[in-house]
C-alpha cells in the first residue's frame, strides 16, 4: 500500500497521533456526586465541589475507576496498581479550580496496543502508550453574546479517560479505522456510549510530515475533534500546509491548531506558550490510587466478548470474510442484531453470508434513508430471519424480497403476513411457467427471429416479458432454463 | 536553581498575579531563599527510594457511583458577578 503524498519536489509521509478523550459511562462525576447527565439545564448539576468552593475536597467515584481499569483490559494494556492524581495547572473560565485533576507521571493504565483491519484483508497495529483518569472541563458558549462568554458547569468534573497512542498512524483512514476501533471497544465493554455528537469521545490529533525513512520532523496538535469526517478532513489540511511550508524552504514550529469545521482549514490557537506551562504536582487532597490483583482479577473475569474475538467466532463458525465479519463486530448492535437473527431459525445457520447480506446492504439501506437506527429497527431480528428463511426455501424470490423488506419497514407486518396477503408466493411449477414462456414466444415471432439469427441479448428480453406476465414471481433459474430450451429447440 | 526577574514574571503572569517592582524584587529574595533550604534535601542520598507523593499511610477512601439530583444551581451563581439564565456571564473569552 502506498501512504505517501506526492509533493512539489519528492513524496512525504504523514506520522499521526492522537489522543482520545472517552467520557466514562456513569451516573455521577469522577471527584462528585452530581448528575452526569447530557442536556441538562445549565449549572443545574453542579456541586460545590464541581465549583470549586473554598474547603471542598473530591472523593473519588469506584465504578470510574473500575470503569478505566476495564478499557485498559480491552486495549490489551497493563494495568498499574499504582497511580497518583496530579493538578494541571491554568486558568480558564469554564475550570473552576484553576486547575485539572488528571494523572501525568504515573496513569492507571500503561502500554497497550488495538488493531485496525483494512479493506483488503490485511491488518496493523496501533500502540497504545497510556490511559489515564482525569475531570472533564465545563462548557463555554462564545456565539450567544458579542461582549460575553457563557459558561455552564454542567459537565464539569465528568470522569475522562484520556488514551493516547503512538505516532503509529500514517494516513487520515488509518485515524479515522483507529477512533471507530476504539470507539467500538469503549462501546463492547459499555464504558463510555461512544457519542461523538454530544461530545463524549472526541481527539487531539498530533501530526508532522516526513520524507519516508527519515527522523519524525516537528509536529503540531490540532485540539478537540469530535467527528471521524473532521479529523481527516482536519488532518489532510494540516498535513498539505506543513508540507508547502517545508518545500518553500521554511520549518515548522511546534503549535497547538484549532480546525474550523465551516472553512475546513486550521489555525494557531492564541497564547499557546503560556498554556502549555502546567506546572503539574501531586494533588495534596487526594491520596495515590491503589488497586490490588484481586480487584484487577475481578474485573477482567467480568469483561464481554470484544469485536475481535467475535469477529474470529463469526469467521469460524460461519466461514464469513474477515470483512464481513468485522462489518458485522464494528458495533455492537450490528453483532447483537446478527446474533439474533441467525439464531432465530437453526436452518439460517447454513446461508449466514445472506444473512450478512441482507442486514448490511438491504436493511441498513433502508434505515438510512429513513434516518433511523438498527437500535429501533422497525424490522426485528426474528422478522428478517423469517423473511431470509422464505428466500432461502424458493419460497420468494429475492427481487420480490426486497419490496416485501420495504413493506415489513412500513407497516411493522411479518414477511409471511405480506407474502400470503398479497399472494407473492414464488412460482416454481413446471407447467405453469412454460404455459407462460409458450404464450411470450407465440406472442413475439419477430423477436424470436431476430434472437435465433443471433442477438443473444434478447435472452432479457423474453425473460422480462415472461416475468411480467407472472407478476415477478416466477423462480428466475426455473424460467431461464425452461426459457432456453423452448428457444433453442426452434433453431 | 536561581529565580531572576524574568521567572519571577513568568510565575507571576502564569499565577495571574501583577507585581510591581518592589514586590517583585521582595519575591525574588524569598523565593530563593526558600529554595536555598530545600536545596539542603539534596544532600540526602535518594537512590532507589519511590518517589513519595503523600505523606498519609491511609487509603484513597472510594464513593458508590450514586448520583444525586439536588439541583443548586441558584447557590452556584450566587456569588457570580454576571449571569444570564442560568449560565456564568464572563467576559468574552475567544479562542
Amino acid at each position: 500500500m502506498n501512504n505517501l503524498i506526492k509533493g512539489e519536489k519528492h513524496d512525504w509521509e504523514m506520522v499521526i497521533g492522537l489522543e482520545i478523550h472517552a467520557q466514562v459511562k456513569s451516573n455521577s462525576k469522577l471527584f462528585s456526586s452530581s448528575s452526569t447527565k447530557f442536556g441538562s439545564s445549565p449549572n443545574s448539576q453542579v456541586s460545590l465541589v464541581d465549583a470549586a468552593m473554598p474547603g471542598m475536597l473530591p472523593v473519588i467515584n469506584k465504578y470510574c475507576v473500575e470503569q478505566a481499569v476495564k478499557t485498559g483490559v480491552g486495549l490489551n494494556a497493563k494495568i498499574n496498581n499504582y497511580s497518583v492524581f496530579d493538578r494541571k495547572n491554568y486558568f480558564y473560565a469554564d475550570l473552576p479550580q484553576g486547575y485539572q485533576i488528571s494523572q501525568y507521571k504515573y496513569p492507571i493504565v500503561g502500554e497497550g496496543k488495538v488493531t485496525i483491519d483494512f479493506k483488503d484483508g490485511t491488518s496493523k497495529d496501533i500502540r497504545i502508550v497510556r490511559l489515564h483518569l482525569e475531570q472533564d472541563a465545563g462548557k463555554s458558549l462564545h456565539d450567544q453574546n458579542p461582549s460575553k462568554t457563557y459558561v455552564d458547569l454542567n459537565r464539569s468534573g465528568v470522569a475522562l479517560m484520556e488514551i493516547v497512542s503512538e505516532p503509529d498512524i500514517r494516513t487520515p483512514d488509518e485515524a479515522g479505522m483507529y477512533i471507530s476501533k476504539i470507539r467500538s471497544i469503549l462501546m463492547y465493554l459499555d464504558t463510555c456510549d461512544g457519542n461523538m455528537q454530544e461530545g463524549s469521545l472526541r481527539a487531539d490529533v498530533n501530526i508532522s510530515v516526513r520524507k519516508p525513512g527519515d527522523k519524525y520532523g516537528t509536529r503540531c496538535e490540532i485540539k478537540n475533534l469530535n467527528s471521524i469526517k473532521f479529523i481527516k478532513q482536519a488532518i489532510n489540511y494540516e498535513a498539505k500546509r506543513q508540507i508547502e511550508i517545508l518545500e518553500s524552504g521554511g520549518s515548522i514550529e511546534q503549535n497547538t491548531m484549532l480546525f474550523n469545521t465551516s472553512t475546513g482549514k486550521t489555525r494557531p490557537m492564541r497564547n499557546k506558550e503560556e498554556a502549555h506551562d502546567y506546572r503539574y504536582f501531586p494533588d495534596p487532597d487526594l491520596l495515590p490510587l491503589e488497586i490490588s490483583k484481586e480487584e484487577i482479577g475481578k474485573i477482567k473475569s467480568s469483561i464481554p466478548e470484544l469485536p475481535d474475538e467475535l469477529k474470529n467466532k463469526f469467521i469460524e463458525t460461519y466461514k464469513l470474510s474477515n470483512y464481513d465479519a468485522s462489518v458485522l463486530t464494528a458495533e455492537k448492535q450490528t453483532s447483537d442484531y446478527f446474533n439474533e437473527t441467525i439464531n432465530s431459525d437453526s436452518e439460517l445457520k447454513n446461508h449466514a453470508k445472506i444473512v450478512v447480506n441482507w442486514i448490511t446492504s438491504e436493511l441498513f439501506s433502508l434505515l438510512n434513508k429513513n434516518n433511523q437506527d438498527l437500535n429501533n429497527s422497525p424490522v426485528s431480528p426474528e422478522n428478517l430471519g423469517q423473511l431470509i428463511k422464505l428466500i432461502s426455501t424458493n419460497e420468494i424470490s429475492g427481487k420480490i424480497a426486497k419490496d416485501v423488506l420495504e413493506d415489513m419497514f412500513s407497516s411493522g407486518k411479518t414477511a409471511r403476513q405480506i407474502v400470503d396477503e398479497k399472494d407473492l408466493q414464488q412460482v416454481t411449477d413446471h407447467g405453469e411457467i412454460t404455459k407462460v414462456i409458450d404464450e411470450v414466444i407465440a406472442e413475439n415471432p419477430k423477436m424470436v427471429e431476430q434472437y435465433l439469427a443471433g442477438k443473444d441479448k434478447l435472452l432479457g428480453f423474453f425473460v422480462g416479458q415472461a416475468m411480467k406476465l407472472t407478476k415477478g414471481k416466477a423462480n428466475p433459474k426455473m424460467l431461464n432454463d425452461i426459457l432456453k430450451q423452448k428457444l433453442n429447440k426452434k433453431n | 536553581m536561581k529565580i531572576d526577574k524574568n521567572t519571577i514574571n513568568k510565575i507571576a503572569r502564569l499565577s495571574r498575579i501583577k507585581l510591581d517592582d518592589k514586590e517583585s524584587e521582595d519575591y525574588i529574595k524569598d523565593l530563593n531563599s526558600i529554595l536555598d533550604w530545600v536545596e539542603q534535601l539534596n544532600e540526602v542520598n535518594t537512590e532507589n527510594v519511590e518517589p513519595l507523593s503523600n505523606i498519609s499511610s491511609s487509603i484513597l477512601p472510594k464513593r458508590e457511583d450514586v448520583s444525586n439530583d439536588t439541583n443548586s444551581s441558584d447557590e452556584i451563581l450566587e456569588n457570580a458577578p454576571d449571569k444570564l439564565e442560568g449560565f456564568f456571564a464572563v467576559p468574552k473569552v475567544v479562542e
